[in-house]
C-alpha cells in the first residue's frame, strides 16, 4: 500500500522508520521501557503473521496463540534447561514432583533443535492442520472455530500437564539468553535490536510474499476461492503456504518474548491472547502489513499506558478505544491514512484510481 | 460522501492519540534513561506499591487484600508516617495475569522507586514477579497463604505457610478420628504441591488418600468431580479449590445431601469473603483452616474490623488474607523505622525479630525465612457467614516453609 509512494520513498520511509527504532528508541528510553517496546514488536511481527493469513488469505485464524506457544514454550525450555545446567532439572520440576528429564524436553537441550524448532515446529503444525482443514475445504466462521478450539485445547493440555510444562506458571524466571545475563542491560539492548531486525526482515519477507505472483493467487483464493480452482490451482496448498508461514512468524515472535519478558505461560496462549492478536490487526487495517504492525504496537502502548494511568478502569477506556476505532475508522488506522491520502493529497481526478487488490475485496466475509 | 463526517473522524482520532498521550504524561516523570533502581528517601513521601488483581477472575479477592492494605496506610500516615514522611501508595493492575504482574512490578521498582510492593495472591503469581524482585533486589511482602517450599531473599512471606495451615488442619481430622480423606483443588502449583505434601502426611500417619481431582482455575463444571468424591466414601474432603470453583463445588455437594458433620470439607482458600460470595446455606458446618477470623477475639481486632468497617461500609468483612496484607504494611513500617531508611538491605536486616500486635495476635517476623511466627485456627462456618474457631494451636506456631521439622517431608523439596 504506501499510499501510493514510489518505491524509492518507500525505502526511505523504512530505513528512517529503522534507524528510530535502533539508534534513537535505545538512546530515549529507559532500560524498562525499552524493554517494554521490544515485547511490542514481538507482538507486531505475529500481527504481520495473521494480516498475511487473515488480510490477504482470508483466513481469520484465532489461533495464533497455539503457534506463539509453541515457539515460546521451545525457547523456554531451552533457556531452562540452560539454566539449571547439564544433568540437573528446571526449578518448577523440582516443586511438580518429577524425578527424571521428561523425553519431550531432551532435544530441547541443543541450542539448534531449540531455535529452529521454535520456527519449524509452528509452521508443520500449521501445516499439517492446514492439510486436513483446507482439504475439506472448511472456511469462514468454520475455520475460525476450530483454530480457537485448538488453542483452548492446548492451553487446558498446558495447565494439566505441570510436571511438564510448569502448568498454570508456565515456564518462570529466564534470567540468561545462550549465556549472557538478560539482566544486564546492554544485553537487554542488543536482544531489542535484534527484536528490531527480526521485524524488518519478517516484514519485508510478507512484502515479498504479498507482491509476488504467488501474492495475487493468494489474494484470489481470498476473494473468489472456487474461480481460482476453476483457473487450475490448488487453494488448498496456497493456503498452507501462507497459514504455515503465519504460523512460523507468531513461533518466531514467541521464541523472542520469552528472554525479553521472561516468562511464557497459558495465559498468554489461550483464547483472549488469540483473539486479541486479530484485534491488532483488526484496528491497525488488515491487507496492508504496515497497519499490522502500527495496530500491534498502538493497542500494546494503549494497554500500558492506559493500565498505570487507570488501574482500576483502564479495561473501559481501552473497550471504549476499540469501538471508536471500529465505529469511526472501519479500516482501521491504514484505513484513516488511505482516506487523508485520498481526501487531501490527490486531485480529483486520482480518484479513479483502480481499486486493484482494495476496498470492496477487504469486505469479503472471513 | 460529505466533508463533516470526515471532518468528525479526523477530529476523533486526534480526541484519542490526545487522550492517550495524556494517560502517557505525568506517569514518565522519574523514568530516566537508565532508569535508577534504588529506593530513595528523597521527597516527601514514601512511596509503596499496591499490585493486585484489580480486573480479571481474582479481583475479587484481591482487591480486599488491597482495601486493607490502604487502611493500614492511612493509619499510619495519620499518625505521622513513616521516618516522619507520609506513605504514598501507588497501585497497579496484575489483572489477574501472572506475565503483567511481573511487568508492573518492573514498572513500580524501576519508574516509581517504590520502597517496597506489597501484593499477588496466587501462588502463580508470586512466582512470576520473584525472578524480578531478585533480580532488582527490591522487596515484596506477599499477603496470602501458601504452599511452602520457597524462600526468596527479597519476598517476605506474612500469610501461612504449610506448618501454619495446612498440618494443623490435618492434625485435626486426624483427632476427629478421619481416615479417609478425599482430595480436590484447582488445577495449579498451590494445590498440586499442597496434595503432595498433604499426602506424605497422610501415609505417615495412618491415613488413606482415597481420591485426587484437579479443576483447571475458572471452571464450573464440578458434578462429575462431586459424583466421584461421592463414590469414594471419604470420612472428609480436604478442598484447595480457588475461586468461582468453590461456588459450584459447595452447591453441588449440598444437593447430595450429605450431612457436614459426617463428611466435612476442609477449605484452605474459602474465607469471610468467599462464604458471602457463595452464600453461608450451602458452607454451614464445613469447615475451615486459617489464622484469623472475623470473630478472634483480641483488642487489636475489634479495632481492625471496626476501622475496616467504618472506611468501607458496615455490610464488608475480614478475612485472613485482608488481616495479612493489613499486617505486611505494619510490619514493613516497623522495620523501616527501626532501620532508620527504607534502603532494602537495611530493612531486611531490621526486619528479623520485629513483633506486632496483630489482629490475629503476636506476630513476629522469623529472621532467617522470612516467614512470620502465626497461629493456627481450625474454624467452623456458620449459617451467619461467619467463621468461629473451635480449635487452634497454643500460640503462635514457628514458619518452616521447608519442613524441615517433620520426617514425613523428607524429600519432597
Amino acid at each position: 500500500m504506501g499510499g501510493g509512494l514510489t518505491p524509492w520513498k518507500r525505502r526511505a520511509i523504512f530505513l528512517a522508520v529503522g534507524f528510530v527504532f535502533i539508534v534513537v528508541a535505545p538512546a530515549a528510553l529507559s532500560t524498562f521501557r525499552l524493554a517494554l517496546l521490544g515485547k511490542y514488536l514481538c507482538f507486531a511481527i505475529i500481527a504481520v503473521g495473521i494480516d498475511l493469513a487473515w488480510g490477504y488469505g482470508g483466513m481469520l485464524t484465532i489461533g495464533q496463540g497455539l503457534f506463539f506457544g509453541l515457539g515460546g514454550y521451545s525457547m523456554g525450555m531451552f533457556l531452562k534447561l540452560q539454566e539449571a545446567g547439564p544433568g540437573n532439572l528446571p526449578d518448577f520440576m523440582t516443586w511438580s514432583g518429577v524425578e527424571a528429564l521428561p523425553a519431550m524436553w531432551k532435544p530441547f537441550s541443543n541450542p539448534v533443535v531449540a531455535l529452529t524448532g521454535a520456527v519449524l515446529i509452528p509452521m508443520t503444525v500449521a501445516a499439517a492442520l492446514g492439510a486436513l482443514i483446507f482439504r475439506r475445504r472448511v472456511r469462514g466462521a468454520y475455520f475460525a472455530i476450530l483454530t480457537q478450539a485448538l488453542t483452548l485445547a492446548f492451553a487446558i493440555l498446558l495447565v494439566g500437564q505441570q510436571g511438564i510444562t510448569g502448568g498454570t506458571n508456565g515456564l518462570t524466571n529466564v534470567t540468561t539468553f545462550m549465556g549472557y545475563d538478560l539482566n544486564d542491560p546492554i544485553n537487554q539492548r542488543s536482544l531489542y535490536v535484534l527484536i528490531v531486525l527480526c521485524l524488518g526482515a519478517v516484514y519485508l519477507l510478507a512484502r515479498q510474499v504479498v507482491e509476488s505472483r504467488y501474492g495475487r493467487v493468494l489474494m484470489a483464493v481470498r476473494d473468489r476461492e472456487d474461480r481460482v480452482r476453476f483457473l487450475g490451482y490448488n487453494p488448498t496448498t496456497i493456503k498452507i503456504i501462507a497459514f504455515s508461514i503465519s504460523a512460523g512468524m507468531a513461533g518466531l515472535a514467541g521464541a523472542l518474548f520469552v528472554p525479553v519478558v521472561g516468562i511464557i505461560s497459558p495465559a498468554l496462549v489461550g483464547i483472549v491472547p488469540s483473539i486479541e492478536m486479530v484485534i491488532w490487526v483488526a484496528l491497525g487495517g488488515r491487507g496492508t502489513l504496515i497497519g499490522a504492525v502500527v495496530g500491534a504496537l498502538l493497542v500494546n502502548y494503549a494497554k500500558t499506558t492506559l493500565s498505570e494511568a487507570y488501574p482500576s478502569g483502564w479495561l473501559y477506556f481501552q473497550g471504549l478505544l476499540f469501538v471508536v476505532v471500529m465505529a469511526f475508522a472501519p479500516k482501521g488506522v491504514a484505513g484513516l491514512w488511505k482516506m487523508y491520502n485520498e481526501r487531501f493529497r490527490r486531485p480529483k481526478s486520482a480518484a479513479s484510481e483502480p481499486v486493484g487488490h482494495g476496498a470492496e475485496a477487504l469486505d469479503v466475509p472471513v | 460522501m460529505t466533508e463533516a463526517p470526515k471532518r468528525k473522524r479526523l477530529w476523533l482520532s486526534t480526541v484519542m492519540v490526545v487522550m492517550l498521550l495524556g494517560a502517557a504524561c505525568g506517569q514518565e516523570a522519574g523514568d530516566t534513561p537508565g532508569g535508577g533502581t534504588t529506593a530513595t528517601d528523597e521527597g516527601d513521601t514514601i512511596k509503596v506499591g499496591l499490585l493486585h488483581s484489580l480486573s480479571g477472575t481474582m479481583a475479587i479477592s484481591e482487591v480486599t487484600v488491597r482495601d486493607a492494605e490502604l487502611l493500614a496506610i492511612e493509619q499510619i500516615n495519620a499518625k505521622g508516617g513513616v521516618l516522619g514522611k507520609q506513605i504514598e501508595p501507588i497501585e497497579e493492575d496484575g489483572a489477574s495475569d501472572w506475565p503483567t504482574f511481573a511487568e508492573k512490578a518492573q514498572k513500580l521498582i524501576s519508574v516509581d522507586n517504590v520502597a517496597a510492593v506489597f501484593g499477588g495472591w496466587t501462588s502463580a503469581s508470586r512466582k512470576a514477579m520473584l525472578p524480578v524482585f531478585e533480580k532488582n533486589k527490591a522487596l515484596l511482602w506477599y499477603p496470602v497463604q501458601y504452599e511452602g517450599l520457597e524462600q526468596s531473599p527479597y519476598i517476605f512471606y506474612t500469610g501461612a505457610t504449610t506448618n501454619q495451615q495446612i498440618v494443623p488442619g490435618l492434625d485435626y481430622l486426624k483427632s476427629q478420628g478421619k481416615k479417609k480423606i478425599f482430595l480436590v483443588g484447582s488445577d495449579y502449583v498451590f494445590p498440586r504441591t499442597a496434595n503432595k505434601e498433604i499426602k506424605a502426611y497422610a501415609e505417615a500417619n495412618d491415613m488413606q488418600i482415597v481420591g485426587e481431582e484437579y479443576i483447571p482455575l475458572g471452571n464450573q463444571e464440578v458434578a462429575t468431580l462431586v459424583n466421584k468424591v461421592v463414590a469414594a466414601q471419604p470420612d472428609a474432603i480436604f478442598n484447595t479449590l480457588n475461586g468461582d470453583t468453590n461456588t459450584a463445588f459447595f452447591k453441588e455437594y449440598k444437593t447430595k445431601g450429605i450431612a457436614p458433620e459426617t463428611v466435612p470439607i476442609v477449605s484452605v482458600s474459602v474465607a469471610e469473603e468467599e462464604v458471602r460470595a457463595i452464600g453461608p446455606e450451602f458452607l454451614a458446618g464445613h469447615l475451615v483452616a486459617w489464622n484469623y477470623y472475623q470473630t478472634t477475639d483480641t483488642p487489636e481486632n475489634t479495632a481492625f474490623v471496626a476501622a475496616f468497617k467504618d472506611k468501607y461500609g458496615d455490610d464488608k468483612v475480614t478475612s485472613d488474607p485482608m488481616e495479612a496484607g493489613y499486617v505486611a504494611v505494619n510490619l514493613w513500617a516497623a522495620a523501616v523505622e527501626k532501620a532508620g531508611t527504607t534502603e532494602v538491605e537495611a530493612v531486611k536486616e531490621a526486619a528479623a525479630g520485629i513483633e506486632f500486635d496483630a489482629p490475629e495476635g503476636k506476630v513476629t517476623i522469623d529472621g532467617p525465612t522470612q516467614h512470620i511466627y502465626k497461629t493456627a485456627r481450625i474454624g467452623l462456618i456458620g449459617a451467619d457467614g461467619l467463621i468461629t474457631q473451635i480449635s487452634g494451636s497454643e500460640g503462635p506456631i514457628a514458619p518452616d516453609p521447608y519442613l524441615k521439622s517433620y520426617d514425613w517431608a523428607e524429600g519432597l523439596s
